[in-house]
Protein backbone atom coordinates (compact mmCIF):
# COMPACT_ATOMS: atom_id res chain seq x y z
CA UNK A 1 0.00 0.00 0.00
CA UNK A 2 1.36 3.57 -0.89
CA UNK A 3 2.19 6.38 1.93
CA UNK A 4 1.06 9.51 1.28
CA UNK A 5 1.75 12.57 3.38
CA UNK A 6 -1.32 15.09 2.67
CA UNK A 7 -2.95 17.41 4.81
CA UNK A 8 -6.08 16.05 6.20
CA UNK A 9 -9.29 17.14 7.17
CA UNK A 10 -10.54 17.39 10.69
CA UNK A 11 -14.06 16.20 10.81
CA UNK A 12 -14.40 15.96 14.39
CA UNK A 13 -11.66 16.81 17.51
CA UNK A 14 -13.42 16.06 21.04
CA UNK A 15 -12.34 14.77 24.45
CA UNK A 16 -14.19 11.57 25.55
CA UNK A 17 -12.71 11.53 28.80
CA UNK A 18 -10.08 13.16 30.75
CA UNK A 19 -6.82 14.09 28.17
CA UNK A 20 -8.26 11.28 25.49
CA UNK A 21 -9.37 12.95 21.91
CA UNK A 22 -11.07 11.48 19.64
CA UNK A 23 -10.55 12.28 16.60
CA UNK A 24 -11.73 11.82 12.48
CA UNK A 25 -10.11 13.08 9.47
CA UNK A 26 -10.62 12.81 5.24
CA UNK A 27 -8.29 10.86 3.76
CA UNK A 28 -9.05 8.06 1.22
CA UNK A 29 -5.67 6.66 1.26
CA UNK A 30 -5.58 6.36 5.02
CA UNK A 31 -8.74 5.07 5.03
CA UNK A 32 -7.47 1.63 3.76
CA UNK A 33 -5.06 1.12 6.63
CA UNK A 34 -5.24 -2.21 8.41
CA UNK A 35 -5.95 -2.98 11.78
CA UNK A 36 -2.49 -2.16 13.98
CA UNK A 37 -1.25 0.88 11.29
CA UNK A 38 -0.17 4.28 12.02
CA UNK A 39 0.37 7.58 10.81
CA UNK A 40 2.74 10.42 11.41
CA UNK A 41 1.07 13.64 12.49
CA UNK A 42 2.86 16.94 12.17
CA UNK A 43 2.54 19.80 14.43
CA UNK A 44 2.13 23.21 13.06
CA UNK A 45 4.21 24.66 15.61
CA UNK A 46 7.93 25.21 14.02
CA UNK A 47 9.12 24.36 17.53
CA UNK A 48 8.46 20.67 17.49
CA UNK A 49 10.08 19.25 14.39
CA UNK A 50 9.22 15.75 14.46
CA UNK A 51 5.83 13.76 13.58
CA UNK A 52 3.83 12.20 16.50
CA UNK A 53 3.46 8.35 15.58
CA UNK A 54 -0.23 7.55 16.76
CA UNK A 55 -1.99 4.14 15.64
CA UNK A 56 -5.30 4.20 14.06
CA UNK A 57 -8.14 3.29 15.72
CA UNK A 58 -10.89 2.68 13.24
CA UNK A 59 -11.13 2.95 9.33
CA UNK A 60 -14.63 4.02 6.99
CA UNK A 61 -13.36 3.47 3.70
CA UNK A 62 -17.22 4.38 2.58
CA UNK A 63 -16.38 7.81 3.47
CA UNK A 64 -12.97 8.11 3.11
CA UNK A 65 -11.77 8.69 6.71
CA UNK A 66 -9.79 7.29 10.10
CA UNK A 67 -9.97 7.89 13.25
CA UNK A 68 -7.05 8.73 15.95
CA UNK A 69 -7.76 8.40 19.68
CA UNK A 70 -5.11 9.75 21.40
CA UNK A 71 -3.69 11.27 25.11
CA UNK A 72 -2.37 14.42 25.15
CA UNK A 73 1.05 13.72 26.73
CA UNK A 74 3.50 16.35 25.81
CA UNK A 75 2.83 19.44 23.90
CA UNK A 76 2.66 18.13 20.36
CA UNK A 77 -0.03 16.42 20.90
CA UNK A 78 -1.83 18.99 23.20
CA UNK A 79 -1.53 21.17 20.18
CA UNK A 80 -3.14 18.46 18.24
CA UNK A 81 -6.12 18.35 21.27
CA UNK A 82 -7.10 22.14 20.10
CA UNK A 83 -7.25 21.41 16.36
CA UNK A 84 -11.11 22.40 15.10
CA UNK A 85 -13.31 20.93 12.80
CA UNK A 86 -12.56 22.09 9.63
CA UNK A 87 -9.17 22.77 9.81
CA UNK A 88 -6.49 20.34 8.07
CA UNK A 89 -3.65 18.71 9.66
CA UNK A 90 -0.67 17.23 7.40
CA UNK A 91 -0.12 13.50 8.48
CA UNK A 92 1.64 10.62 6.75
CA UNK A 93 0.40 7.07 6.61
CA UNK A 94 -0.50 4.57 6.67
CA UNK A 95 2.89 3.26 8.63
CA UNK A 96 4.17 -0.01 9.56
CA UNK A 97 2.64 -3.64 9.06
CA UNK A 98 -0.72 -3.92 11.01
CA UNK A 99 -1.77 -7.39 13.00
CA UNK A 100 -1.74 -10.84 11.38
CA UNK A 101 -5.28 -11.72 10.89
CA UNK A 102 -6.15 -14.98 12.20
CA UNK A 103 -9.78 -15.66 11.35
CA UNK A 104 -10.22 -19.44 12.97
CA UNK A 105 -10.16 -19.89 16.26
CA UNK A 106 -10.91 -17.54 19.57
CA UNK A 107 -9.03 -14.50 19.53
CA UNK A 108 -8.12 -12.88 22.61
CA UNK A 109 -7.82 -8.54 22.29
CA UNK A 110 -6.09 -6.85 25.27
CA UNK A 111 -5.78 -3.39 25.40
CA UNK A 112 -4.07 -0.84 27.99
CA UNK A 113 -4.78 2.67 28.49
CA UNK A 114 -4.24 3.88 24.93
CA UNK A 115 -3.06 0.91 23.47
CA UNK A 116 -6.72 0.42 23.60
CA UNK A 117 -7.87 2.09 20.34
CA UNK A 118 -6.24 0.01 17.68
CA UNK A 119 -7.68 -3.03 18.44
CA UNK A 120 -11.56 -1.25 18.00
CA UNK A 121 -10.14 -1.51 13.92
CA UNK A 122 -9.00 -5.78 14.47
CA UNK A 123 -12.21 -6.19 16.59
CA UNK A 124 -14.30 -5.07 13.31
CA UNK A 125 -11.71 -7.07 11.17
CA UNK A 126 -11.81 -10.21 12.87
CA UNK A 127 -14.40 -12.77 12.05
CA UNK A 128 -14.33 -14.70 15.04
CA UNK A 129 -15.26 -15.42 18.67
CA UNK A 130 -13.20 -12.81 20.49
CA UNK A 131 -12.40 -11.49 23.91
CA UNK A 132 -11.49 -7.86 24.20
CA UNK A 133 -9.58 -7.46 27.90
CA UNK A 134 -9.36 -3.43 28.16
CA UNK A 135 -6.98 -2.28 30.90
CA UNK A 136 -7.16 1.25 32.74
CA UNK A 137 -5.70 3.97 35.32
CA UNK A 138 -9.42 4.30 35.79
CA UNK A 139 -11.44 6.43 33.75
CA UNK A 140 -13.25 3.80 31.11
CA UNK A 141 -13.07 5.20 27.41
CA UNK A 142 -13.80 3.43 24.47
CA UNK A 143 -15.56 0.62 25.48
CA UNK A 144 -18.93 0.89 23.94
CA UNK A 145 -16.64 0.82 20.05
CA UNK A 146 -16.56 -2.57 21.24
CA UNK A 147 -20.02 -3.53 22.28
CA UNK A 148 -21.83 -6.03 19.88
CA UNK A 149 -18.28 -6.47 18.57
CA UNK A 150 -16.84 -8.79 21.53
CA UNK A 151 -17.00 -10.28 24.73
CA UNK A 152 -15.54 -7.17 26.82
CA UNK A 153 -13.52 -7.62 30.05
CA UNK A 154 -12.95 -4.71 32.33
CA UNK A 155 -9.74 -4.02 34.54
CA UNK A 156 -9.11 -1.10 36.07
CA UNK A 157 -5.92 -0.20 38.66
CA UNK A 158 -8.11 1.47 40.67
CA UNK A 159 -10.93 -0.74 40.97
CA UNK A 160 -13.50 1.74 40.27
CA UNK A 161 -15.00 -0.19 37.25
CA UNK A 162 -14.64 -4.41 36.70
CA UNK A 163 -11.82 -6.37 37.71
CA UNK A 164 -9.86 -4.53 40.15
CA UNK A 165 -5.64 -4.97 38.89
CA UNK A 166 -4.27 -5.33 35.64
CA UNK A 167 -5.30 -6.98 32.33
CA UNK A 168 -3.19 -9.96 33.54
CA UNK A 169 -5.34 -10.39 36.51
CA UNK A 170 -8.13 -10.15 34.60
CA UNK A 171 -7.42 -12.86 32.39
CA UNK A 172 -6.29 -14.94 35.39
CA UNK A 173 -9.38 -14.51 37.59
CA UNK A 174 -11.89 -15.74 34.53
CA UNK A 175 -9.51 -18.14 33.40
CA UNK A 176 -9.97 -16.22 29.65
CA UNK A 177 -7.94 -18.39 26.52
CA UNK A 178 -8.07 -18.92 23.26
CA UNK A 179 -6.03 -19.44 20.09
CA UNK A 180 -4.41 -16.30 19.44
CA UNK A 181 -3.51 -12.72 21.61
CA UNK A 182 -3.41 -9.60 20.47
CA UNK A 183 -1.88 -6.79 22.38
CA UNK A 184 -1.25 -3.12 22.37
CA UNK A 185 -0.75 -0.68 25.25
CA UNK A 186 2.80 -0.26 27.31
CA UNK A 187 5.63 -1.90 27.36
CA UNK A 188 5.32 -3.35 31.12
CA UNK A 189 2.29 -4.51 29.93
CA UNK A 190 3.13 -5.95 27.02
CA UNK A 191 5.81 -7.51 29.22
CA UNK A 192 3.13 -9.12 30.88
CA UNK A 193 1.24 -10.46 27.62
CA UNK A 194 4.41 -12.32 26.59
CA UNK A 195 5.03 -14.17 29.78
CA UNK A 196 1.33 -14.72 30.13
CA UNK A 197 1.23 -16.50 26.38
CA UNK A 198 4.42 -18.13 26.55
CA UNK A 199 2.72 -19.96 29.86
CA UNK A 200 -0.20 -20.66 28.37
CA UNK A 201 0.82 -21.35 24.84
CA UNK A 202 -0.76 -19.59 22.83
CA UNK A 203 0.63 -17.32 19.83
CA UNK A 204 0.70 -13.76 20.67
CA UNK A 205 1.37 -10.06 18.68
CA UNK A 206 2.16 -7.18 20.36
CA UNK A 207 2.10 -3.59 18.69
CA UNK A 208 5.08 -2.06 20.08
CA UNK A 209 5.64 1.99 20.61
CA UNK A 210 8.52 3.69 20.69
CA UNK A 211 10.46 7.51 19.96
CA UNK A 212 10.29 7.67 16.15
CA UNK A 213 11.72 10.17 13.81
CA UNK A 214 11.07 9.24 10.31
CA UNK A 215 8.23 6.92 10.37
CA UNK A 216 9.38 5.03 7.76
CA UNK A 217 12.22 2.83 8.31
CA UNK A 218 14.92 5.10 7.43
CA UNK A 219 16.56 6.98 10.52
CA UNK A 220 16.77 3.81 12.67
CA UNK A 221 15.90 5.40 15.65
CA UNK A 222 13.21 3.22 16.51
CA UNK A 223 14.29 -0.80 16.95
CA UNK A 224 13.76 -3.53 18.77
CA UNK A 225 15.70 -6.31 19.91
CA UNK A 226 14.80 -9.04 17.22
CA UNK A 227 15.46 -12.80 17.62
CA UNK A 228 16.16 -13.12 14.10
CA UNK A 229 18.32 -10.60 11.74
CA UNK A 230 16.67 -8.00 10.41
CA UNK A 231 15.91 -7.00 6.94
CA UNK A 232 17.41 -3.57 7.17
CA UNK A 233 20.88 -4.30 9.37
CA UNK A 234 21.25 -7.97 9.84
CA UNK A 235 21.93 -7.32 13.47
CA UNK A 236 18.97 -8.47 15.58
CA UNK A 237 17.40 -5.03 15.34
CA UNK A 238 13.82 -4.95 13.90
CA UNK A 239 12.49 -1.12 13.01
CA UNK A 240 8.86 -0.60 14.85
CA UNK A 241 8.10 1.64 12.00
CA UNK A 242 8.83 -0.62 8.99
CA UNK A 243 8.87 -4.20 10.11
CA UNK A 244 6.41 -3.55 13.24
CA UNK A 245 4.82 -2.01 15.08
CA UNK A 246 3.09 -5.32 15.60
CA UNK A 247 5.34 -8.53 16.21
CA UNK A 248 4.84 -12.06 17.30
CA UNK A 249 5.69 -12.24 21.03
CA UNK A 250 8.71 -14.97 20.42
CA UNK A 251 10.18 -12.97 18.10
CA UNK A 252 11.01 -10.08 19.75
CA UNK A 253 13.05 -9.21 23.60
CA UNK A 254 11.05 -6.12 25.79
CA UNK B 1 19.60 28.87 -16.00
CA UNK B 2 22.60 26.75 -14.39
CA UNK B 3 22.48 25.09 -11.28
CA UNK B 4 25.44 22.60 -11.73
CA UNK B 5 28.32 23.08 -9.46
CA UNK B 6 31.76 20.99 -9.52
CA UNK B 7 33.21 19.63 -6.20
CA UNK B 8 36.57 17.68 -6.93
CA UNK B 9 36.01 17.30 -10.33
CA UNK B 10 32.88 15.79 -10.03
CA UNK B 11 29.75 17.55 -11.64
CA UNK B 12 26.65 18.01 -9.70
CA UNK B 13 23.53 18.66 -11.55
CA UNK B 14 22.19 21.33 -8.38
CA UNK B 15 24.05 21.76 -5.26
CA UNK B 16 21.65 19.60 -2.80
CA UNK B 17 22.55 16.53 -1.00
CA UNK B 18 21.54 14.39 2.00
CA UNK B 19 23.07 14.63 4.88
CA UNK B 20 24.27 11.34 6.32
CA UNK B 21 22.14 9.24 8.48
CA UNK B 22 18.45 11.11 7.72
CA UNK B 23 18.16 9.30 3.97
CA UNK B 24 19.17 6.01 4.61
CA UNK B 25 20.83 4.75 1.42
CA UNK B 26 17.79 6.60 -0.52
CA UNK B 27 15.04 3.58 -0.64
CA UNK B 28 12.71 4.66 2.05
CA UNK B 29 12.49 8.32 0.87
CA UNK B 30 12.35 6.89 -2.95
CA UNK B 31 8.37 6.55 -2.30
CA UNK B 32 8.32 10.26 -1.98
CA UNK B 33 11.23 12.01 -3.59
CA UNK B 34 13.03 11.06 -7.19
CA UNK B 35 16.44 10.36 -6.46
CA UNK B 36 16.94 11.70 -10.12
CA UNK B 37 16.80 15.25 -8.79
CA UNK B 38 18.97 15.07 -6.27
CA UNK B 39 22.94 16.77 -6.75
CA UNK B 40 23.93 13.73 -4.86
CA UNK B 41 22.31 11.24 -2.32
CA UNK B 42 25.04 10.83 0.96
CA UNK B 43 24.57 7.18 2.41
CA UNK B 44 24.28 6.54 6.01
CA UNK B 45 27.90 5.85 7.79
CA UNK B 46 28.87 2.51 6.30
CA UNK B 47 31.56 0.46 8.46
CA UNK B 48 33.71 -2.52 7.74
CA UNK B 49 31.32 -4.91 9.89
CA UNK B 50 27.91 -4.39 10.77
CA UNK B 51 27.26 -2.53 13.73
CA UNK B 52 24.77 -2.34 16.08
CA UNK B 53 24.02 1.39 17.34
CA UNK B 54 23.38 2.51 20.53
CA UNK B 55 20.37 1.04 23.42
CA UNK B 56 16.73 2.95 22.82
CA UNK B 57 15.35 5.62 23.24
CA UNK B 58 17.91 6.84 20.53
CA UNK B 59 16.03 10.03 19.79
CA UNK B 60 14.10 13.21 21.69
CA UNK B 61 12.88 16.05 19.92
CA UNK B 62 14.41 19.28 21.65
CA UNK B 63 12.85 22.98 20.75
CA UNK B 64 13.24 23.25 17.10
CA UNK B 65 15.51 20.62 16.89
CA UNK B 66 16.39 16.86 17.89
CA UNK B 67 18.66 14.87 19.58
CA UNK B 68 19.68 11.41 18.34
CA UNK B 69 22.38 8.77 19.55
CA UNK B 70 21.41 6.22 16.95
CA UNK B 71 25.34 5.00 17.30
CA UNK B 72 25.70 4.42 13.58
CA UNK B 73 23.67 1.13 13.24
CA UNK B 74 24.88 -0.22 9.87
CA UNK B 75 24.83 -3.51 7.80
CA UNK B 76 28.31 -2.95 7.05
CA UNK B 77 30.33 -2.63 3.53
CA UNK B 78 29.39 -5.99 1.98
CA UNK B 79 25.69 -5.64 2.09
CA UNK B 80 26.04 -2.10 1.28
CA UNK B 81 27.69 -3.31 -1.55
CA UNK B 82 25.20 -5.54 -2.52
CA UNK B 83 22.14 -4.17 -1.69
CA UNK B 84 21.71 -0.44 -1.63
CA UNK B 85 24.85 0.49 -4.49
CA UNK B 86 22.78 -1.68 -7.27
CA UNK B 87 20.07 0.56 -6.43
CA UNK B 88 21.13 4.10 -6.30
CA UNK B 89 23.31 3.29 -8.97
CA UNK B 90 20.00 2.84 -11.09
CA UNK B 91 19.05 6.45 -10.63
CA UNK B 92 21.12 9.56 -12.34
CA UNK B 93 22.36 10.97 -9.26
CA UNK B 94 26.36 11.11 -7.34
CA UNK B 95 26.65 8.68 -4.59
CA UNK B 96 28.43 10.01 -1.66
CA UNK B 97 29.33 7.02 1.03
CA UNK B 98 29.89 8.02 4.54
CA UNK B 99 32.11 5.74 5.83
CA UNK B 100 33.01 5.31 9.49
CA UNK B 101 34.99 3.39 11.76
CA UNK B 102 36.46 2.56 15.26
CA UNK B 103 40.08 2.85 14.19
CA UNK B 104 42.19 3.70 10.96
CA UNK B 105 42.58 0.22 9.50
CA UNK B 106 38.58 0.30 9.84
CA UNK B 107 38.23 3.49 8.00
CA UNK B 108 40.94 1.79 5.66
CA UNK B 109 38.96 -1.29 5.72
CA UNK B 110 36.15 0.30 3.50
CA UNK B 111 37.74 2.94 1.53
CA UNK B 112 39.27 0.34 -0.29
CA UNK B 113 36.40 -1.29 -1.26
CA UNK B 114 34.47 1.87 -2.81
CA UNK B 115 36.02 2.40 -6.01
CA UNK B 116 34.44 4.93 -9.09
CA UNK B 117 31.84 1.55 -9.80
CA UNK B 118 30.20 1.61 -6.58
CA UNK B 119 30.08 5.40 -5.41
CA UNK B 120 31.42 8.80 -6.84
CA UNK B 121 33.05 10.49 -3.45
CA UNK B 122 33.47 9.10 -0.10
CA UNK B 123 33.27 11.51 2.82
CA UNK B 124 34.93 10.33 6.06
CA UNK B 125 32.80 10.60 8.93
CA UNK B 126 35.28 11.57 11.91
CA UNK B 127 33.00 13.70 13.88
CA UNK B 128 29.93 11.28 15.34
CA UNK B 129 29.33 11.91 19.03
CA UNK B 130 27.45 9.29 19.15
CA UNK B 131 30.19 6.03 19.33
CA UNK B 132 32.58 5.59 22.28
CA UNK B 133 35.48 4.55 19.76
CA UNK B 134 36.67 6.38 16.44
CA UNK B 135 34.22 9.13 15.46
CA UNK B 136 34.61 12.39 16.92
CA UNK B 137 37.79 11.20 18.67
CA UNK B 138 39.32 11.82 15.25
CA UNK B 139 37.69 15.21 14.44
CA UNK B 140 38.58 17.35 17.33
CA UNK B 141 42.12 17.26 17.53
CA UNK B 142 43.63 19.01 14.13
CA UNK B 143 46.90 16.88 14.54
CA UNK B 144 44.87 13.75 13.82
CA UNK B 145 42.45 15.26 11.41
CA UNK B 146 45.67 15.50 9.34
CA UNK B 147 47.10 12.35 10.19
CA UNK B 148 43.98 10.52 8.87
CA UNK B 149 43.26 12.44 6.10
CA UNK B 150 46.43 11.55 4.65
CA UNK B 151 46.25 7.80 5.08
CA UNK B 152 43.29 7.59 3.87
CA UNK B 153 43.67 9.58 0.95
CA UNK B 154 46.75 7.16 0.05
CA UNK B 155 44.09 3.91 0.15
CA UNK B 156 40.91 6.13 -1.87
CA UNK B 157 40.27 5.80 -5.57
CA UNK B 158 37.53 8.24 -5.02
CA UNK B 159 37.74 11.92 -3.83
CA UNK B 160 37.70 12.74 -0.16
CA UNK B 161 35.37 14.81 1.59
CA UNK B 162 36.17 15.10 5.24
CA UNK B 163 32.90 15.51 7.52
CA UNK B 164 33.91 18.01 10.53
CA UNK B 165 32.84 17.86 14.12
CA UNK B 166 31.35 21.57 15.13
CA UNK B 167 32.19 20.29 19.39
CA UNK B 168 35.54 22.20 18.82
CA UNK B 169 36.72 25.40 19.73
CA UNK B 170 38.45 26.57 16.16
CA UNK B 171 36.58 25.24 13.70
CA UNK B 172 39.16 26.79 11.29
CA UNK B 173 42.04 24.89 12.45
CA UNK B 174 40.21 21.41 11.90
CA UNK B 175 39.64 22.27 8.21
CA UNK B 176 42.57 23.54 7.60
CA UNK B 177 44.48 19.92 8.89
CA UNK B 178 42.13 18.14 6.37
CA UNK B 179 43.17 20.42 3.55
CA UNK B 180 47.25 19.95 4.79
CA UNK B 181 46.14 16.26 4.98
CA UNK B 182 45.08 16.29 1.08
CA UNK B 183 41.13 16.60 1.74
CA UNK B 184 39.23 17.28 -1.82
CA UNK B 185 36.83 19.11 0.14
CA UNK B 186 35.23 19.52 3.64
CA UNK B 187 31.75 18.97 5.18
CA UNK B 188 30.06 20.61 7.84
CA UNK B 189 28.75 20.54 10.25
CA UNK B 190 27.77 17.11 11.90
CA UNK B 191 25.57 17.67 15.13
CA UNK B 192 26.68 19.59 18.17
CA UNK B 193 26.55 16.97 21.63
CA UNK B 194 23.57 17.78 23.73
CA UNK B 195 21.63 16.13 26.56
CA UNK B 196 18.17 16.39 27.46
CA UNK B 197 16.23 15.00 30.95
CA UNK B 198 13.16 13.67 31.99
CA UNK B 199 12.44 15.61 35.60
CA UNK B 200 9.75 13.40 36.05
CA UNK B 201 11.76 10.02 35.84
CA UNK B 202 14.81 11.75 36.43
CA UNK B 203 15.97 10.13 33.69
CA UNK B 204 18.59 10.80 30.71
CA UNK B 205 16.11 10.53 27.54
CA UNK B 206 18.62 8.71 25.61
CA UNK B 207 19.59 5.66 26.29
CA UNK B 208 23.13 6.88 25.29
CA UNK B 209 22.78 9.97 27.78
CA UNK B 210 24.41 12.23 25.41
CA UNK B 211 23.24 12.54 21.63
CA UNK B 212 23.66 14.88 18.96
CA UNK B 213 21.56 18.18 18.11
CA UNK B 214 20.99 18.89 14.94
CA UNK B 215 17.77 20.42 12.91
CA UNK B 216 16.61 24.16 12.88
CA UNK B 217 17.84 25.16 16.12
CA UNK B 218 21.44 24.47 14.83
CA UNK B 219 21.29 26.43 11.93
CA UNK B 220 22.88 29.96 12.75
CA UNK B 221 25.64 28.32 14.24
CA UNK B 222 26.07 25.78 11.26
CA UNK B 223 26.37 28.97 9.22
CA UNK B 224 28.96 30.38 11.40
CA UNK B 225 31.02 27.32 11.21
CA UNK B 226 30.84 27.37 7.32
CA UNK B 227 31.24 30.61 6.92
CA UNK B 228 34.46 30.44 8.69
CA UNK B 229 35.81 27.04 7.23
CA UNK B 230 35.21 28.39 3.59
CA UNK B 231 37.19 31.44 4.42
CA UNK B 232 39.52 29.21 5.41
CA UNK B 233 40.82 26.65 3.14
CA UNK B 234 40.89 26.58 -0.37
CA UNK B 235 39.00 23.07 -1.42
CA UNK B 236 35.28 23.11 -1.34
CA UNK B 237 32.77 23.27 1.32
CA UNK B 238 29.52 21.27 1.51
CA UNK B 239 27.52 22.80 4.26
CA UNK B 240 24.69 21.24 6.59
CA UNK B 241 22.89 22.01 10.09
CA UNK B 242 19.17 22.64 10.00
CA UNK B 243 18.75 23.33 6.37
CA UNK B 244 14.65 23.21 5.33
CA UNK B 245 14.29 25.30 2.83
CA UNK B 246 15.17 26.98 -0.43
CA UNK B 247 16.32 29.99 1.53
CA UNK B 248 18.24 28.05 4.16
CA UNK B 249 20.65 26.83 1.37
CA UNK B 250 21.41 29.67 0.07
CA UNK B 251 22.47 31.68 3.06
CA UNK B 252 24.92 28.41 3.59
CA UNK B 253 26.23 29.03 -0.43
CA UNK B 254 26.33 32.78 0.35
CA UNK B 255 28.48 31.86 3.18
CA UNK B 256 30.77 30.03 0.59
CA UNK B 257 29.33 26.47 0.50
CA UNK B 258 29.70 24.90 -2.97
CA UNK B 259 26.96 22.55 -1.74
CA UNK B 260 24.27 22.10 0.92
CA UNK B 261 22.64 18.84 2.38
CA UNK B 262 19.48 18.42 4.05
CA UNK B 263 19.34 16.18 6.92
CA UNK B 264 16.98 16.47 9.74
CA UNK B 265 14.62 18.31 7.87
CA UNK B 266 13.85 14.52 6.22
CA UNK B 267 11.90 14.29 9.22
CA UNK B 268 9.75 16.93 8.79
CA UNK B 269 8.94 16.58 5.66
CA UNK B 270 9.61 13.87 3.11
CA UNK B 271 9.62 15.79 0.62
CA UNK B 272 12.34 18.69 1.68
CA UNK B 273 15.07 17.92 -0.27
CA UNK B 274 13.12 18.99 -3.60
CA UNK B 275 11.67 21.61 -1.83
CA UNK B 276 14.80 22.89 -1.15
CA UNK B 277 15.85 22.82 -5.31
CA UNK B 278 12.72 24.47 -6.10
CA UNK B 279 13.17 27.11 -3.60
CA UNK B 280 17.02 27.60 -4.77
CA UNK B 281 15.66 27.79 -8.34
CA UNK B 282 12.88 29.92 -7.91
CA UNK B 283 15.44 32.27 -5.93
CA UNK B 284 17.65 32.47 -9.05
CA UNK B 285 14.76 33.11 -11.63
CA UNK B 286 13.12 35.85 -9.66
CA UNK B 287 16.56 37.34 -9.15
CA UNK B 288 17.63 36.72 -12.25
CA UNK B 289 21.12 34.86 -11.74
CA UNK B 290 22.30 33.11 -15.17
CA UNK B 291 24.39 30.46 -12.73
CA UNK B 292 24.24 29.56 -9.27
CA UNK B 293 28.39 29.62 -9.01
CA UNK B 294 27.96 33.48 -8.58
CA UNK B 295 26.05 33.26 -5.82
CA UNK B 296 28.96 30.85 -4.02
CA UNK B 297 30.42 32.78 -1.02
CA UNK B 298 28.87 35.89 -2.61
CA UNK B 299 28.00 37.83 1.23
CA UNK B 300 29.09 41.06 1.55
CA UNK B 301 31.55 41.59 3.93
CA UNK B 302 32.04 44.54 5.87
CA UNK B 303 34.15 45.64 8.79
CA UNK B 304 32.65 44.09 12.02
CA UNK B 305 34.15 41.06 13.26
CA UNK B 306 33.08 37.88 14.86
CA UNK B 307 31.14 36.92 17.50
CA UNK B 308 28.66 39.47 17.27
CA UNK B 309 30.72 42.57 19.26
CA UNK B 310 28.78 45.74 18.47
Amino acid sequence: MNIVKQAAEVICNDQISEGVYDMWLKNMMISHAAPGQFVSVYCKDGSRILPRPISICETDRTNKRFRLVYRVLGEGTKELSRVKKGETIEVMGPLGNGFSIDRTGHAILIGGGIGIPPMVELAKTLQCKKTIVLGYRDAVFLKEAFEGLCEIVIATDDGSTGIKGTVIDAIREKNITGDMIYACGPTPMLRGVKALAEQLGIPAQLSLEERMACGIGACLACVCKSKDKDEHTNVNNKRICKEGPVFFADQIEL
Amino acid sequence: MNTSVKIAGVTFQNPVMTASGTFGSGLEYSEFVDLNALGAVVTKGVSNVPWKGNETPRIAETYGGMLNAIGLQNPGIDVFIERDVPFLRSFNTNIIVNVCGKSTEDYIEVVERLTKKEADLLEINISCPNVKEGGIAFGQNPKMVEEITSVLKKHAALPLIMKLSPNVTDITATAKAAEAGGADAISLINTLTGMKIDINKRKFLLGNKTGGLSGPAIKPVALRMVYQASHAVTIPVIGMGGICSGEDALEFIMAGATGVAVGTANFMDPYATIKTIVGIESFMKKNQIGDINELIGCVEENNRPFGGCM
